[in-house]
This record gives structure tokens, sequence and C-alpha cells, in this order.
């Protein structure tokens, strides 16, 4: 019993390293472009200073699509998901080549300003992270910021209709004035996306939405995204296979950097096309 | 090797008593721990009631001075006053010489010029501005005899504060016999009496202690920190913004961070000696300045408070600033919007420690000439003054025993200005400070 698991492992490993040999020979899989592009990635590299984190990287994401995207940890789609409303700009050893399109603008275009991009592509984070303000405050900041309301009571429309969508309302709107930070950790997380779509942002990113919370505020992030997916296009990174699984229509498999394999979700769960992929969801490694 | 071979039979079932043995020496290296913390407290308070005690107890003595009772005669002939309308006439009007003669009447037995002058001695040399003002407030006691309290002389103050009924030596002085027999006769009489001091609060420096007051310097510091503020603070802050938020990543920002932090250990009378060559020697400011001197603690305080709203700034998470970018917020809206609100607590707390340092520092304000003897009370930052801690050593530097009480008494004056500044410090950090 002992000898054969033993066994096992070493060809386990066996098999790793010589994945890890091949990974530089990748090319992807499957169906990484789309017809109805709302933005197109082609030939992406970054690099933190020399270290190369994302290699020739090319995807769509379609209109009014939810992309997840999964892989093992340090494999570059958070790093990759940063890139697309520039969030990588703040580290400053972080270079980026390739062409990275939002409709048939260049994000990286010289004279683009990251204040309106960042205003079409919005970003929810990994941890919970609104303002130490008010609730009304925090979904009110990123409308006051561009001048989206002229009068009050605009604002709080903006503020109510995006709190409903965030499904949040019900639960707050007694409490508009009180602390967004003394909310749950779901209810936190919730208040973040309204945050991000009272913008009416067009792309909304979100960068492991759920790793912080847990299975039941899970549940209600993921059929919020869902509701959202109506309106909004949507790239998701997660840890979780079964979330990738429950909430998007496409899922890119990332390893090393590299993009492996693009496929509808369904199609990636259960025939994957990619040996390294069948590795990853299996749960050979990650 | 039989040691261990018994340990390892007995390992299994003993390892709770094992526990429970070392629990016991844990339990006590913990007291032992707890202990050293407590006592170092102890120290340090010790040292804060040692320090206080001897302070007030010096010092207190100050804030009373011993008034001489004397009935003094308004006569407009030795007052040289024909028209009590002109102001001019009350004000050149010799009232000392109203003061000896009230004196001699009273003491009769002074005979010659030594004795004389022994006994007009007794009261301070300017209380014939108290009768000048007097008869400004009220023309009509021209030509009338009126009971007045008058300034006493500080040694006539020292003996009858050091005299005490239990028959113990009173600290004489300068006073010769003479002058203590008549004190003696003025306290049998109750002619002496000690009230508030009300001009240590009220005037400026003087060679008499029993005229010099603490005014002039309060004022002096309180402008010299008006400008430290006023300037420090700003400049601080936006340095440490731009050095925290904007600055690149390169070697020439090691080097300016590495001076600003030898700069905030760099002896404070380096800081006075480029206050006089800059500020008086090359833009020819005049000396004595509040202005200059705070400018010269502007610069002396700058790097405590770039330093310490760095550290606040940088504690603020990096997830609130995230947060903002990714709403589309300028990097101009996430600092004033998110991280010095944020950071202002820190901030304050930093800045407000910087000024007490400045409040308290002498070196340097004595290479830019707030050491001069001024008598005036400032009246804005422009005109010569002093502080209240190159006060201290001045008058820490005078023999007249009268000093050493008065010197102890500013010292109270200055802890009262510190004290406040450091609760109002922790005021505004919990106000500001959010709880959520």
């Amino acid at each position: 019993m002992k000898e054969t698991s033993a066994a096992e492992k070493s060809a386990n490993i066996k098999q790793d390293s010589d994945i890890n040999q091949d990974i530089q020979n990748v090319q992807t899989v499957g169906t990484p472009f789309s017809d109805s592009a709302k933005m197109t990635m082609r030939n992406v590299d970054v690099f933190y200073g020399d270290k190369q984190a994302i290699h020739d990287v090319s995807l769509d994401i379609g209109k009014n699509e939810v992309v997840a995207m999964i892989g093992p940890s340090g494999c570059g789609k958070s790093t990759f998901l940063r890139c697309l409303n520039r969030m990588n700009d703040t580290i400053e050893s972080c270079k980026i080549t390739g062409e990275l399109k939002l409709e048939d603008r260049d994000i990286y275009h010289p004279k683009q300003d990251v204040v309106p991009l960042r205003a079409r592509v919005g970003m929810v984070f990994q941890k919970p992270n609104p303002f130490p303000k008010s609730i009304y405050d925090n979904v009110a900041y990123g409308p006051k910021v561009h001048g989206l309301a002229s009068r009050k009571s605009e604002l709080d429309e903006i503020v109510e209709h995006s709190l409903k969508r965030a499904g949040l309302w019900g639960e707050v709107k007694d409490r508009l004035s009180s602390p967004g930070t003394g909310l749950s950790g779901g209810q936190q997380q919730r208040l973040c996306i309204a945050r991000t779509i009272a913008v009416s942002p067009e792309v909304i990113l979100m960068d492991e939405p759920c790793s912080a919370l847990d299975p039941i505020a899970t549940a209600r992030i993921e059929e919020l995204i869902a509701e959202l997916s109506q309106n909004f296009t949507i790239a998701i990174v997660t840890h979780s296979m079964q979330q990738a699984a429950r909430v998007s229509h496409r899922t890119a498999y990332f390893h090393m950097g590299k993009l492996v394999e693009v496929n509808a979700t369904q199609r990636v769960f259960t025939n994957p096309e990619h040996a390294l992929t069948e590795a990853y969801i299996t749960g050979r490694f990650g | 090797m039989s040691m261990n071979t018994v340990d390892k039979q007995t390992n299994k079932t003993n390892t709770i008593d094992l526990v429970n043995k070392n629990l016991a020496k844990r339990y006590r290296a913990e007291k032992r721990f707890k202990a050293y913390g407590i006592a170092a407290i102890l120290f340090g308070l010790s040292c804060v009631v040692l320090l206080f005690t001897d302070i007030i107890g010096k010092g207190h003595s100050a804030f009373l001075q011993t008034y001489v009772y004397l009935e003094v005669e308004f006569d407009p002939e030795s007052l040289e006053i024909d028209d009590i309308s002109d102001p001019g006439q009350i004000a050149r009007a010799d009232y000392t010489g109203l003061i000896r003669t009230a004196l001699r009447e009273q003491f009769t037995d002074a005979n010659g010029r030594r004795d004389r002058r022994s006994l007009y001695a007794l009261v301070s040399n300017g209380a014939g501005f108290n009768l000048r003002e007097k008869l400004e407030d009220d023309p009509t006691l021209l030509n009338q005899s009126v009971g007045v309290w008058l300034l006493a002389d500080d040694d006539v103050d020292t003996y009858y504060k050091s005299r005490n009924d239990d028959g113990s030596e009173a600290f004489t002085g300068r006073l010769n016999e003479k002058q203590i027999n008549w004190v003696e006769t003025l306290i049998a009489n109750e002619h002496l009496v000690k009230r508030f001091n009300t001009t240590f609060f009220s005037s400026g420096d003087s060679r008499e202690p029993e005229q010099a007051g603490i005014l002039g310097a309060m004022m002096g510091s309180l402008f010299t920190l008006l400008v430290t503020i006023a300037l420090s603070f700003p400049i601080g802050i936006a340095a440490a913004v731009y050095l925290e938020e904007y600055a690149p990543k390169n070697k020439f920002t090691d080097f300016i961070e590495v001076n600003i932090n030898n700069l905030a250990a760099v002896p404070s009378i380096i800081f006075g000696l480029l206050g006089l060559s800059i500020f008086i020697g090359f833009f020819e400011m005049h000396r004595s300045l509040p202005l200059v001197g705070g400018l010269v603690l502007t610069l002396m305080t700058l790097p405590t408070i770039i330093i310490s709203s760095r550290a606040a700034i940088k504690s603020v998470p990096p997830s609130i600033r995230d947060a903002a970018l990714g709403l589309g917020a300028s990097k101009m809206q996430v600092v004033l919007h998110h991280v010095l609100p944020l950071a202002m607590p820190g901030m304050l707390t930093g800045a407000i420690i910087g000024f007490a340092q400045a409040l308290g520092e002498t070196a340097p304000l004595l290479m830019i000439g707030m050491v001069a003897f001024i008598v005036d009370i400032p009246g804005g930052v422009a005109d010569p003054a002093t502080a209240l801690p190159v006060q201290i050593f001045l008058w820490s530097d005078s023999p007249e025993r009268a000093f050493v009480e008065r010197t102890s008494a500013a010292i109270m004056v200055l802890l009262a200005f510190l004290i406040s500044m450091n609760t109002l410090a922790i005021w505004l950090r919990k106000r500001l400070e959010r709880r959520w």
C-alpha cells in the first residue's frame, strides 16, 4: 500500500517537472477570441523588473460575457487582470508590452488617461475594502469624483440604484449614514460592488472577490455576478474551480504566466483540451 | 544513556507533569517580566514627581509679591504740577520724591545720607509709576493724603517670604540691621502684605526682580511658535506627501531621505548658527526677532515632522488607495480624500511633539540674539523678543535671590504651556481618529 503511493508520487513529480519544461513551448488552445469583443488583448508580456510574469497572452473578453481566469498561485492571472485597468501602473518596476484594447481604444496609449479608463473598467478587490466612511459616502464617492450627479437628489438616486443592484439596499437602507466598515464581510464586498457599479462602468474586473467570504456570502455574490452579467462585461479571477464553473461563460486557464487554454466553461471542466488544464482541474497540482 | 531510556519510558505518561512543573517557572518568569516594567514606570514617575515638587517648592512663592503700605501726600509743590489738566505735567512729575518724603515721615530715625538711602531702598524704584497711574486715573487725588500699597523691593520681599513665625533665621540678604528693624516695624504695624503677583504675568523682563515679569517671554515664545507652526506644518506635510506618493524610487530620493534623517539628529545650536549666517547675515534681518527664531525652529522641526508624517502616510492601508484608484480617482484625489484624512492623526501627533520640542528649545535662539535683555512686550513677529526657555536661562544666571523663585515660576509656566499643548495633541488625535 505504502509503496504504491510512493511510486505514484514519484511518477507525478516526474510528470510535473516534464510539464514545467514543456511550458516554454505551450501554445494557447481553445477559443481565446470572440466575435463581439469588448476587450481585446494581443501578445501581452508583463515584466516585474527582469522577471517576466506574463508570456505572450492573447485573449478577448466578449460583451456581457463572464470570463473566469483560473490557475495555480503565482500563475499571473491577477497580474493579467490588473493590466486591464492599468492598476499595475502603481508598481514602478512593472512593464507591459503588447496590445490591449477596450473596444477600439488602446489602453496603454501614451495619451490615454487612466482616470476615464478606470471609470469604464471598474474593479472589485480580493479583500473587501470599503472606505472608512458612511455607506452612502462609499457608494457616492465614484459619482462625486467623476461629476456624474449635479444635484443631491440625482446622487441619492445613483446610490439607491447601485445598492439595489448589488442586492444590499434592503439591508442598509435604514442606516446609510453608518460606517461601511461596520458591515459583515459579505455585505462589505457587496458594498464594494455597489461602489464600483455606481460609476456605471462597462467592464468589471473581480480579483478573487469571494476568497475572504463564507459560503453563504459567496453564494450571494455569485448570484449577483450572474445578474450583473446582463449589463456588464465581467472578468473574474478565482481560486475556486467550482465558482468558475458556476458563474462564467468561458474559462481561461493560466499556468506559469502562459495562457494554456480558453474554452467554454462547460468544456474546460468536462473535457479539457490541454493536458495541463486537465492536471489542474483534477487536482494534480495547484 | 540510562537516563535517556528512563526518559523515553516515562515520556508519554509524564508530559503533562513536565508541563505543569515548567508552568510554575513560566509564571514566575512572567511575573518578573511584569515587575521590570512596573519598576521602569515607577522610576520614571518618581523622577517626574521629584522634578515637580522641587520646581513647585521653589517657585510657588514667586506668585506672591510683598507690598508696603505708605501714607503719601500728593503735594502739588514737590510734584511741580500747577495745572492738573495737563497730562504732560502729570507724566513728568517726580513721584519718587513723594515716596521718599512719606518714608522719612514714617521712620524719623533715618538720619544722614546713608541711612536715608537704606530707607529709600525698602520700596521698589518702580513704585513711582504706580503713583503716577493712580493720579492719572483720579486727578482729584492732588493735594490729598492717601494710603497706598506700593511694590516692596526684592530684598524686603525675600526677607518677608523667608521669615517664619517659628523664629528660625530669615534670609536677610543685602538688608542691613537698620533696614531689618524698619521691616519688622512695618510687619508689626501690618503695613506689609503678600498679594498675588500680577506684575509677574503682566510685564516684561527687568533688572529688578520685583518688576520682572514673564509676559514678554510668553509673547515672544507665542509669536516664534506661530511662525514655526505656520511654516513647518504645511511644508513638512507637502514634503512627506511628495516623498511617499510621488517621488520616483531612485538614488536621489534615497539621498534626500538619508539627509532628512541626519538633519533630525543635528544639534540644535547648529541650526542656530545656520539661521545666524543665513537669515541675519545674508538676508540682513534684524536680531532678536520672533520671525527669525520661528524660521530657525522651522528648520529644526521640519525633519521631525517629515519623518512622522511619512510614517503616518505609510500606515494608510494600500487597499484604500487601490479602492480609490480603481474607481478612477486621480492621484491627487486619492491623497486628499483618503490618505491625508487617515494619516492626519499621526501627522498631528508628530507635528505637535515637534512644536513642543521647538517651544523648549534654547540654544538656537541664543545664536540669533533672542537672549537680549528686552523689557518691552513684543506686539508682533517683527518686534525684538525673548522666549520662555531663554528667559529661564537669563534669570537662572542672575545673582538676586528673588530671581531663583522667578526662574522656577517661569519653568512652571513653560511646563504648563507644554502640558496644554500635549493635551491638545491627544484631544485632536482622539477627535480625528476614525473609530470604524
